[in-house]
């Protein structure tokens, strides 16, 4: 009998490779979409006719589709992303100088939004257990939908605005100091914080109902055992199953953040290749954020499978 | 279609959302010729009566651009909730209709699909195209599609398991019909939420791509752009900025408050929760005794310290919050080394009585009594928590849930021991093996290195048998323990609970609503209707259909007897009274054969008869052991 672990990686390497393909296959997709000659687009409306065909060369457009695509393919595999239209530096390069920054927002924000919102919502679901403290409840839940309705670039804006401009405690942008971090990671973790912790007081109140709970309180365990090491690992299961996504999608957060903070990121690299048409780094940063978001996912499931076995076969949230 | 059922947040957010239309509508009007309007020598000012948000760096009044901005934004975010809603319905439904195999691999798409930032697939489409308002509008809605393409296969899915589908796919109605005719119908009012709730995330997608200057283009501005080129400024003047973000937030919480109002609209039970052991609890009756019958173990007694024995209860009651007693005034004692069975039918209080005794009832329930000792502790009073978890063992009923999922067996079987005991992890795990062994569980070693999903149903009942016994407990109570179980495990099981007995003198308190379980091993049997003991006789008494109390005969007819090979089996008429509808009288009368007047209007003590006692008024006109 094999390890469930084994049968988990395996299956999940093949997911992996699948994500990889649909990424390569979409950001090679992505040039060939360009509506009219991406030559013309790329060169711009004055360009000579010599220019245009220069572009279409160094692009390989003139090439047949799959030569095009077997090239670019090759280019990926040895981890040559071309050369930025704008600048002309080498796209692997561009990343390799940003992706540590965008990495390290986004990680320090799902830690933060994590360890936030399981206490929170496990907090509130025990306090208001039974329909006990009812105002607590509807505090907690209009507290959460107010904020959780606020986008993360108003409340970068409100941050600014409160903590740099008007207190000058912070900095508002770049990424010099460790201080200049706290703006951008509370701005990207407040709406995931929100929706997670309603997600955790919905599934903890669900699991505190369970037949297994009563049997952990006739052992007669302290509160702080009972909620970790009982309540928890079934309500992660349930919690992260349904929250992961939110995980993923807070990358997309960091990128808007990222741009209001002027953080020398991913994010506010595309913004200005999108504004200069630069289509190599585009196709660069796409992959490698969409990596990213499969990396998360993949990290997702490795604390679902170490909490909760079942979900290693691939049976998850029965209760 | 249901009624709509009004709440705050649903008239609050319909509210807010009405005046954002209506400011979209007259806006350009009212606002169009101010909006425009420069004025040099009142730059940069903050908010003030003249101007509320202030004026921009042109001295343009920025709540008058905000107010202007309202219509393209509201626009540009209903026309992306469009193509999201349109779409994503019509991939969800395509991926739904075709086969299993093209179902599995469009799932798994559009999975990896969602996993991906929407932000950064709107940002690709805005690379393809030109950015503007168009390109905003189809990237949000292309990159929402697939959420609602999900939630639509997740719906479709989940209505075609009911029976109506099933039976009209029995009847060869095809998958486009099917959808058509009977899912398309009843996931359209969730489809309904979930459009309000797209239209909110496609306004803050939009004002996001608005916001990174890759939305709507100049000279045409919305919320986004009008905060983007507030932000340049924020130094200099903070309200250019902050005048469009109260605008995007109004416009978010109201959207979120009417996602809230539908959802807290459609499932109106959410808000107040009540236990389901309560809901399905018990019925009851009131006690008084009867003046001239000699009563026995009254409630308002005490048992004397040397009769106590494992189990002394007396006028134990169990309560809602509302006053209601699901078990009333229950009194009894079990002896060292008994085996003492309950029984009753569903709602009669004996599973109540046996969780009040383990001290585990469940939020909302509270047990009162005038004398609750349980395995040497007080009960009313505060027992140390450690010596109550070694003390009372408990089998609960459903060994596939009351195993934690995902715990390793062994554990849970030595938590008390680790814990309260100070027992090392090897020196526990060695006792469980030999407990497991004792309880005839193959490969003991094994067992405790799986989790529950791993171990049949029968085995993990005999592991809860063993967790029980590992802490060598005075008291195990076993709570319906083979109602789950098949009937060839049943026997095994009950075999396990007497050897525990005679091998180690346990004393159990058995909780069944099967009569014949509770003759083949119990010493001394109580029956209890409607939250009271209505009679408690030897089980020889039982076993030789010795019962007194008309609703024990009734229960010993209504049971069949494998001795027996014919004879009838005679249901009992009527069913028990709900607790709120009990009668003054004795709570079994309005189905009894032998009912008269002061059954209804007196309620029957508990009378010593033999070596048992009976609650009935029958027992002082009728000659006592007559059948």
């Amino acid at each position: 009998m094999r390890s469930p672990w084994f049968r988990f990686i395996v299956r999940r390497l093949i997911g992996l490779a699948g994500v990889l393909i649909v990424l390569v296959a979409g950001t090679f997709l992505m040039v060939q979409l360009i509506p009219g000659d991406p030559a013309q687009l790329v060169a711009g409306p004055n360009a000579a006719p010599e220019q245009v065909t220069h572009v279409r060369e160094t692009l390989g457009l003139d090439q047949p589709l799959w030569n095009q695509f077997t090239d670019y393919t090759r280019g990926i595999l040895s981890a040559d992303l071309g050369n930025s239209f704008a600048t002309g530096e080498p796209v692997s390069k561009v990343i390799a100088s940003r992706l540590p920054f965008t990495a390290q927002l986004a990680f320090a924000s799902i830690v933060l939004v994590l360890l936030i919102s399981v206490p929170l919502g496990m907090a509130i679901a025990v306090a208001c257990q039974g329909g006990r403290r009812r105002w607590l409840d509807s505090a907690f839940t209009g507290a959460t939908s107010f904020f959780g309705a606020i986008p993360e670039y108003v409340f970068g804006v409100l941050l600014i605005f409160i903590f740099a401009v008007s207190l000058g405690l912070l900095p508002n942008s770049g990424a010099a100091t460790v201080s200049a971090m706290i703006l951008p990671v509370a701005a990207v973790s407040v709406g995931p914080v929100c929706t997670l912790a309603r997600i955790v007081r919905r599934e903890t109140t669900v699991v505190l109902a369970q037949d297994y709970m009563r049997t952990a309180r006739g052992r007669r365990l302290r509160p702080l055992r009972l909620y970790t090491r009982h309540a928890l690992p079934n309500l992660l299961t349930s919690t992260l199953t349904l929250g992961g996504l939110i995980l993923a999608s807070l990358l997309g957060g960091t990128i808007i953040v990222e741009f209001i903070f002027n953080w020398p990121g991913l994010g506010t690299r595309i913004i200005s290749a999108i504004v200069s048409r630069d289509y190599p780094v585009i196709q660069g940063v796409v992959l490698v954020v969409g990596l990213l978001a499969a990396v998360i996912n993949l990290l997702v499931d490795v604390v679902l499978g170490l909490t909760d076995a079942r979900t290693l076969s691939g049976k998850a949230g029965t209760r | 279609m249901r009624r709509v059922r009004w709440n705050a947040p649903l008239i609050l957010g319909l509210t807010a959302t009405a005046v954002l239309i209506v400011i979209a509508i007259i806006a350009p009007w009212v606002w169009g010729e101010r909006a425009e309007q420069t004025d040099y020598s009142a730059t940069h000012q903050s908010a003030s009566a003249a101007h509320w948000f202030g004026t921009d760096l042109f001295g343009r009044d920025v709540f008058a651009r905000t107010m202007v901005a309202t219509r393209p934004t509201l626009l540009m975010a209903f026309a992306a909730m469009l193509i999201a809603s349109v779409g994503g319905i019509i991939a969800g439904s395509v991926i739904w209709v075709s086969g299993p195999r093209v179902r599995e691999i469009g799932q798994r798409v559009i999975d990896i699909l969602i996993s991906y930032p929407s932000v950064l697939f709107a940002l690709v489409i805005a690379a393809i195209l030109q950015p503007g308002a168009v390109t905003s509008v189809v990237a949000i809605g292309l990159a929402t599609c697939p959420a609602f393409a999900r939630l639509t296969t997740n719906l479709a899915a989940s209505v075609a398991t009911r029976d109506f589908v099933s039976t009209s796919r029995l009847l060869g109605v095809g998958p486009l019909r099917l959808l058509r005719r009977h899912i398309l119908p009843n996931i359209a009012e969730p489809l309904l939420v979930l459009m309000s709730v797209a239209f909110t995330i496609s306004l803050k997608a939009l004002t996001g791509l608005s916001v990174l200057g890759v939305g709507l283009q100049a000279p045409a501005y919305d919320w986004g752009s009008l905060l983007a080129k507030g932000l340049e400024g924020i130094y200099v003047n903070a309200w250019p900025a902050l005048g469009p973000s109260i605008a995007i937030v109004v416009a978010g919480l109201a959207g979120g408050f009417i996602g809230d109002g539908l959802a807290a609209a459609a499932n109106p039970a959410s808000s107040r929760r009540v236990p389901k052991r309560t809901m399905k609890a018990a019925l009851a009756a009131a006690s008084a005794s009867v003046p001239g019958a000699p009563p026995l173990l009254r409630g308002d007694e005490v048992v004397p310290a040397e009769d106590v024995g494992v189990v002394a209860v007396r006028g134990l009651s169990v309560v809602m919050a509302d006053g209601t007693r699901l078990v009333d005034e229950v009194s009894f004692t079990v002896g060292e080394g008994e085996i003492v069975g309950v029984v009753g039918e569903s709602g009669s209080g004996k599973s109540l009585t046996a969780m009040a005794l383990a001290r585990l009832l469940a939020e909302g329930l509270r047990a009162e009594a005038n004398q609750l000792s349980v395995a040497g502790h007080n009960l009313l009073g505060r027992p140390p928590r450690e010596k109550l978890a070694k003390d009372i063992g408990i089998v609960y009923q459903d060994p596939a849930s009351s195993f934690n999922p995902t715990m390793k067996v062994g554990s849970q079987l030595t938590e008390t021991l680790r814990v309260h005991g100070g027992v090392s992890r090897g020196k526990a795990a060695a006792r469980a093996i030999e407990q497991l062994t004792l309880a005839r569980v193959s490969r003991p070693e094994l067992r405790i290195k799986q989790h529950p999903h791993e171990l049949s149903g029968g085995m993990r009942q005999r592991a809860m048998i063993a967790s029980a016994l590992l802490t060598s407990p005075k008291l195990l109570i076993a709570d319906e323990p083979t109602t789950a179980l098949d009937v060839t495990v049943q026997a095994d099981v009950l075999r396990l609970l007497r050897e525990a007995n005679t091998r180690d003198g346990v004393t159990i308190l058995l909780i069944s609503h099967d009569i014949g379980v509770v003759s083949a091993i119990c010493d001394r049997v109580l029956v209890m209707y409607a939250g009271r003991i209505a009679e408690e006789l030897s089980v020889e008494d039982l076993r030789a259909g010795n019962a007194r109390h008309p609703y024990t005969r009734a229960l010993l007819a209504a049971t069949p007897k494998v001795t027996e090979t014919s004879g009838e089996l005679a249901p009992i008429p009527g069913r028990p009274p709900q607790p709120a509808q009990r009668p003054s009288g004795c709570a079994f009368a309005p189905r009894c054969p032998l009912a008269q007047d002061v059954c209804v209007e007196e309620r029957p003590a508990l009378m010593r008869i033999g070596t048992g006692a009976a609650a009935c008024h029958a027992l002082t006109w009728q000659p006592v052991g007559v059948q």
